[in-house]
């Protein structure tokens, strides 16, 4: 073996440095050094928390026209507008749509900003006291409204809410709007944020599938099942439902739980109830039900293991009956919905002696609207509110984004809207007041996700549902016990 | 000299140092600090309560259960990794049966070298989009369709990959050895070069068959990049959190019903959507420490005598 490489090496000092030990101590240390740098990534952003503060800027430079009964707010005119919008699901473009229609009305200009990165963008801006003057706070990255609210930066929407409606000055802005939703934007009795998108939640279904096949749109829980095992029969499935994401099937499980037992099974829930599944009558026949179609083999093959995108996509393609979703199903799936699917919502349908009728739905506000307390132009913010809340601005959203607001009626009848939005109308209007929503969603996030969790296994058939009720109980017991968590009650 | 020597190195040194305080070690010393209170990470009110969190963590089955899954990917992520590695690169470099005397590769081992290295170019989020279509769980899916096409298994029955427990662990330590094995196969590859060709060619003169050629030279000789690889393999195993998030259910993955959770997705779970932003920080410090365990552990352990050629 002449050809070796290496004779032993010496350091630049004459300091023999081949000495096992040393060299084994030596890479430790190196590379403990270089796991510190790969394992902990997540911990930098610890130090990105920021309050609020900033200049006294004198917020009315300039902005404060004259008030009259036709501009309550004194817009003056020549003046700008700061507008910053999420730009997500709903896209952007019913903002420029109604910034155009501001400027034809008042002669604001506006400046639009239509982004995703809402905190990156605006927590700066809020703490040099240099806010937009109204923003759509939503989306991953949207600034907690508590967190907004604490640090003095909201307006107080009362005198938005309280001025005459544009539609009918008779009457205050407030008494125009769908009642209950006004609440999600409340901070300690102050409505702060205003959020304006209505959403139901329900089932969903192709209404060429129905009429190829004969089918109507079934009332009661045995109907549907009669459809599901029809459409097996064909090869079809007959409801499918996000699997990745169990939040989907909760909303089926919940609304038969809540259809069934009445407004107090669900408050049983919100109100972390000792009994409120197990021991729970509603409850028991709500999650029974949906193991009926589990153990019948009517859920579309795979959907337990899908995506949201994937499972609406084979539903879009009539590899599925039904499927669960929000009001915000059909502006996601417009690339994948063939033109003639004619796509209609349907509450859920009614077990035997339900409380509420076929009708009643699961429904609620989203996408919180906001004006800073230091806006520059804080009457033409206030005024583009109003207009917000005005028939013609409501219908210019529904148009571009293909959802409702939550102005009641708050969509001209003569408009064409795509047939998923256009059902949702019809039963919401058939819904009236037979509306209702959960709130452990947004209250307790721990026992909602085991809840999901429970709901995820029982789809796989790996429990039967008295484990579910009591995996469930197990969630709202440990949630109403534990010490950390703030106790909401609902009345 | 000698003086002016070390006031330059130090000059050269304290910016570096500096730096590194500030943007690693700092942060390090805020999770800390943060893990001793009730910080809810929506705004800096919070309150000292001590080491609540740590006692609560040892109660926490979730997070247990996350460690054990940890331990599980530790075990099996490096030694699958490292031995098909060493395998392929053997194979690539001296698995050859001596052609005119010389020792080499198998037939088309360079092509190979390049074709195995092909994962280790995507980025984990490519992998996981990737694998996703892989393990989809209908008919869609690439091992589903192709099983359906076989006539294994039933069309109105698909395997949900990752929606099994029992599966999903096995389901991710495939995508992970399968992106690691190219680099460490280019890894022992170099060092294999390295290996003086006239021991092998002793070796085969003695009459050496491939097994010996390997266990009495080969690996012998590699131990130092075995080493590293061991410590590097294990530290991925230790965080998993691109992988499970993004291809199992659940937010911020875990699922089905906690079955693949690692330290890191709790812990993101509970930073970001629970608001326990204190509790979650934690969790990062026994992220931490037990990470540096094993990396000591695994040095330690694999130390041994080092060869000199």
């Amino acid at each position: 073996m002449g050809s070796t490489t290496a004779e032993h090496e010496h350091g630049p000092d004459g300091v023999d440095t081949t000495h096992p030990e040393g060299v084994g101590r030596r890479d430790l240390i190196k590379r403990s050094a270089a796991l510190g740098l790969i394992t902990v990534p997540t911990m930098s952003f610890l130090s990105a928390c920021a309050s609020g503060g900033g200049g006294d800027d004198d917020t009315s430079e300039d902005t404060q026209g004259e008030t009259s009964e036709s501009n309550p707010f004194g817009v003056k005119k020549g003046s700008k507008l700061d507008v910053v919008i999420f730009k997500g699901g709903y896209g952007d473009a019913y903002a420029k749509a109604w910034e155009a229609a501001f400027q034809k009305k008042w002669g604001v200009t506006s400046t639009h900003t239509g982004t995703q990165e809402i905190t990156g963008k605006l927590q700066p801006r809020f703490n040099a006291g240099n806010p937009p003057d109204i923003v759509d706070d939503s989306g991953a990255q949207q600034i907690p409204i508590d967190v907004l609210y604490k640090n003095d930066q909201l307006l107080d929407l009362a005198a938005v809410l309280d001025a005459p409606s544009i539609d009918d000055p008779a009457k205050k802005v407030r008494d125009t709007l769908i009642p209950g939703t006004l609440d999600a934007g409340m901070q300690e009795d102050k409505v702060v944020a205003l959020n304006y998108i209505y959403t139901v939640w329900g089932l969903w279904y192709s209404g060429k599938l129905f009429k190829e096949n004969g089918w109507e749109e079934p009332k009661t829980w045995a109907d549907f099942l009669t459809i599901c095992k029809e459409a097996k029969a064909k090869d079809i499935g007959g409801l499918a439902h996000q699997g990745k994401y169990p939040y989907y099937i909760n909303v089926a499980i919940m609304d038969l739980i809540a259809k069934t037992g009445g407004l107090d099974a669900m408050k049983a829930i919100d109100n972390l109830d000792p009994k409120a599944f197990v021991g729970s009558d509603a409850a028991k026949a709500g999650v029974e039900a949906i193991y009926e179609i589990v153990e019948k083999g009517y859920l579309m093959p795979g959907t337990n293991g899908l995506t949201h995108t994937e499972s609406q996509t084979r539903w879009n393609q009539y590899k599925a009956v039904f499927i669960t979703s929000g009001s915000w199903l059909e502006n996601e799936q417009l690339k994948q919905t063939p033109d003639d699917f004619d796509m209609k919502f349907m509450p859920m349908p009614l077990l035997p002696d339900s409380v509420m009728p076929f009708e009643a739905i699961r429904a609620g506000s989203g996408e919180p609207f906001i004006i800073p307390s230091k806006a520059k132009n804080l009457p033409a913010a206030k005024e583009f509110m109003r207009m917000m809340l005005s028939k013609e601005w409501s219908t210019l959203f529904a148009k571009e984004a293909n959802s409702l607001t939550i102005l009641k009626d708050g969509v001209d009848p003569g408009v064409q809207l795509r047939p998923g939005t256009q059902s949702t109308v019809e039963a919401s209007q058939a819904a009236g007041d037979n509306t209702f929503r959960y709130l452990y969603t947004e209250w307790y996030s721990e026992m909602d996700t085991a809840i999901q969790n429970a709901s995820n296994e029982l789809m796989a058939k790996r429990i039967q549902p008295a484990e579910w009720l009591k995996r469930a109980q197990a969630a709202v017991d440990k949630q109403a016990k534990d010490p950390d968590s703030k106790k909401n009650r609902r009345d | 000299m000698r003086k002016g020597q070390n006031r330059f190195v130090v000059g050269f040194l304290l910016v570096p140092v500096a730096l590194y305080l500030i943007f690693v070690i700092w942060p390090y010393i805020q999770t800390f600090g943060y893990s001793l209170t009730d910080w809810k990470g929506q705004s800096q009110t919070f309150a000292f309560i001590g080491l609540d969190n740590y006692t609560a963590l040892f109660e926490d089955d979730i997070f247990l259960q996350a460690i054990w899954h940890n331990i599980l990917f530790l075990v099996f992520i490096p030694v699958i990794t490292i031995l098909l590695a060493l395998f392929f690169a053997f194979m690539l470099n001296a698995g050859g049966r001596g052609r005119a005397g010389g020792v080499s590769g198998v037939a088309g081992s360079g092509f190979y070298k390049i074709v195995y290295f092909f994962p280790q170019v995507l980025s984990l989020a490519i992998l996981a989009v990737l694998f996703g279509a892989v393990y989809r769980s209908d008919s869609g899916g690439m091992l589903n369709g192709l099983l359906m096409k076989l006539g294994l298994v039933d069309e109105s029955a698909p395997i949900e990959w990752l929606n099994e427990p029992n599966m999903v662990l096995w389901a991710l330590i495939l995508v992970v050895v399968w992106h690691g094995v190219g680099f460490y196969l280019v890894l022992f590859s170099a060092a294999m070069q390295a290996i003086p060709r006239d021991i092998y060619e002793a070796a085969l003169i003695d009459g050496a068959g491939r097994a010996h050629t390997f266990f009495r030279i080969t690996l012998p000789l590699l131990w130092d990049s075995v080493q590293t690889a061991w410590v590097y393999l294990g530290i991925a195993a230790m965080d998993m959190f691109i992988l499970v998030s993004t291809m199992t259910a659940g937010e911020y993955g875990g699922g089905p019903d906690h079955h693949s959770e690692v330290m890191a997705t709790v812990m993101m779970r509970n930073f970001l959507l629970y608001g326990r932003s204190g509790y979650a920080c934690a969790m990062g410090v026994v992220m931490l420490l037990l990470t540096l365990i094993v990396s000591v552990v695994m040095l330690r352990a694999t130390r041994r005598e080092r060869v000199e050629f």
